[in-house]
């Protein structure tokens, strides 16, 4: 029997014209974050010195460096991950080790992911309310912590919750058969299996956190404050606010665009550099793991 | 008391399921048991039932007696956890955790509470050699588990189980993943293990039933069709089922 040969070199044509156009795509994504980053690095690049990093801000913002944005930044991280990486990750291992497919499971899974889709504006207000007035701690490095902490929960819980369910259950019935309990069979064999990933999740939302603006508007981000923090009920200075501040009401925004492109840049640079530590660290502890 | 387990019209459920149907068995101390069958006919939910790792799965429901030493384990004092450092287990597919060789036999010493530095070292030492593995393993201790065979692997459970002392050993398809030689070196081991231990084995080798065991029972759809001596059960079948499933007929 003679097959048919035209469908068959349409069925060509249409992988080749598919295949193209999938791949034209992802090079035109691929091409947009170029542009970013080639405009970012362009206009920004001139401006990066070890002054631009380590000095006050100088003339209504329109000279001098972004040191105590840098120092904020990290002060506004360290402090939201000290709040939600214990509890989210407590969090994960209750909701995945120890409840049963239930009712209040689904519930509280539902909560959790809900409280990822919630706008980070939202959390800005919510942090206004309960820990700048009812709980007076004003703004301060405190509720700005506490807020991108609230905000950043969901991203620990959840991918700590995946890096357990990626721990094959045979390693946990190991453990129970050798007279284990379940509290031993997640410190000693659970934990240290999910732990490169778990910390993989942490070091990301560290990347997230350190971009957010919205949530720091109201609970702790100054305008301007050309000096260093000296407990956790002051306020300070962050990049992203800072980078809003002087490209939308600084003093001279014509002026200070170098400046803003050189926040941007240093912005980008944190992030991009505590992504290849996650990568780096993952893959370190990995082989640990296997080794230990 | 000369039955070290037994079984009195047990009935087990998954939620509707019926999966073991009034199993009467009793088994001795020192003799190696095979438990044989077609898929889903209930021997790995049987031998599951004397360390309690069905209670692990939702919606689990037993009726009737086990004993293990004379003691009814379902009862409600009973410590799982105590049960487990008595009857040892090994999985189908080898499962040593992600650590040295060392600490995974050490493991289960550790987990009930031994911190004597000095016998931990002897008795991961006396385990892997009684599992077989010692001459193998003794000077890469500090390696990860991961970097045996699997095999050997297979073996190092057994070591990790062995570490504890316990009187029982159960089998779940112990040497189904592994290579002939493999396989031929676990079954030496049980025969070796049955001086001291007791043993209950699942297996889907005809051969291997036959070869490592002293009595066999037959399961087929949850029901206990025959249990006897292993040479009676291979040799002289009562049951026109089981001399069809040993014969290759179905199953």
């Amino acid at each position: 029997m003679d097959w048919p040969k035209k469908s068959e070199r349409n069925k060509n044509l249409k992988q080749i014209i598919a295949f193209t156009s999938f791949k034209l795509l992802s090079y035109a994504v691929v091409m947009i974050l170029f542009l970013i980053l080639a405009q970012i690095v362009f206009k920004g690049f001139s401006v990066i010195s070890w002054e631009f990093l380590t000095a006050m801000p100088e003339d209504g913002m329109t000279k001098g460096g972004i040191f105590p944005a840098i120092v904020g930044t990290f002060y506004l991280v360290l402090g939201s991950m000290i709040f939600a990486f214990p509890i989210g990750v407590l969090s994960a291992i209750y909701i995945n080790e120890y409840t049963k497919d239930s009712f209040y499971k689904r519930f509280i899974k539902l909560m959790t992911n809900s409280l990822a889709g919630i706008p980070s504006i939202v959390f800005g207000l919510f942090g206004m309310t309960l820990f700048v007035n009812t709980l007076g701690f004003g703004d301060s490095i405190l509720a700005g912590s506490l807020t991108l902490g609230l905000l950043t929960l969901p991203v620990v819980i959840r991918t700590t919750e995946e890096a357990l369910k990626s721990v094959d259950d045979s390693f946990r019935h190991g453990g129970y058969a050798l007279g284990a309990t379940k509290l031993q069979t997640i410190r000693r064999v659970v934990l240290p299996i999910a732990f490169p990933n778990i910390i993989t999740g942490l070091i990301l939302s560290i990347g997230r956190v350190s971009g957010e603006t919205a949530p720091i508007l109201f609970t702790v981000a100054a305008y301007f404050l050309p000096k260093l923090p000296s407990g956790i009920f002051d306020q300070v200075m962050a990049l992203p606010y800072h980078l809003y501040v002087i490209s939308t009401s600084g003093t001279n925004v014509a002026e200070s665009q170098p400046i803003a492109y050189g926040t941007a840049l240093v912005l980008i640079m944190i992030v991009l550099l505590v992504n290849i530590a996650a990568n780096t660290l993952r893959r370190y502890l990995g082989k640990k793991v296997k080794m230990n | 008391m000369n039955h070290i387990i037994a079984t009195e019209k047990l009935n087990l459920f998954y939620n509707d399921f019926h999966a073991l149907k009034d199993i009467n068995m009793k088994m001795r101390a020192n003799t190696v048991t095979a438990l044989i069958g077609p898929s889903g006919c209930g021997k790995s939910t049987y031998l599951r039932l004397f360390n309690r790792m069905n209670d692990l799965i939702d919606g689990v429901k037993i009726t009737g007696d086990v004993r293990v030493e004379g003691k009814d384990i379902y009862e409600k004092n009973t410590d799982v956890v105590d049960l487990r450092r008595k009857v040892g287990m090994v999985f189908q597919k080898p499962n040593p955790f992600p650590k040295t060789i060392f600490e995974n036999v050490a493991y289960g010493l550790r987990v009930n509470g031994i911190n004597d530095n000095g016998f931990i070292k002897d008795k991961v030492e006396q385990s892997l050699v009684q599992s077989a593995l010692w001459d193998e393993v003794k000077d890469k201790m500090n390696k990860s588990a991961f970097e045996l065979s699997g095999g050997q692997q297979q073996r190092l459970c057994i070591a990790r189980a062995l570490a504890i002392e316990p009187s029982i050993i159960l089998m779940d398809e112990p040497a189904s993943a592994l290579d002939p030689i493999s396989t031929a070196k676990i079954e030496e081991l049980i025969y070796e293990l049955k001086q001291n231990y007791t043993i209950v084995i699942v297996t889907h080798n005809m051969q291997q039933a036959a070869r490592v065991s002293d009595h066999t029972a037959f399961f087929y759809l949850g029901e206990l069709i025959e249990y006897g001596e292993t040479k009676e059960i291979f040799t002289n079948p009562k049951d026109k089922k089981t001399q069809n499933y040993i014969t290759g007929r179905f199953g």
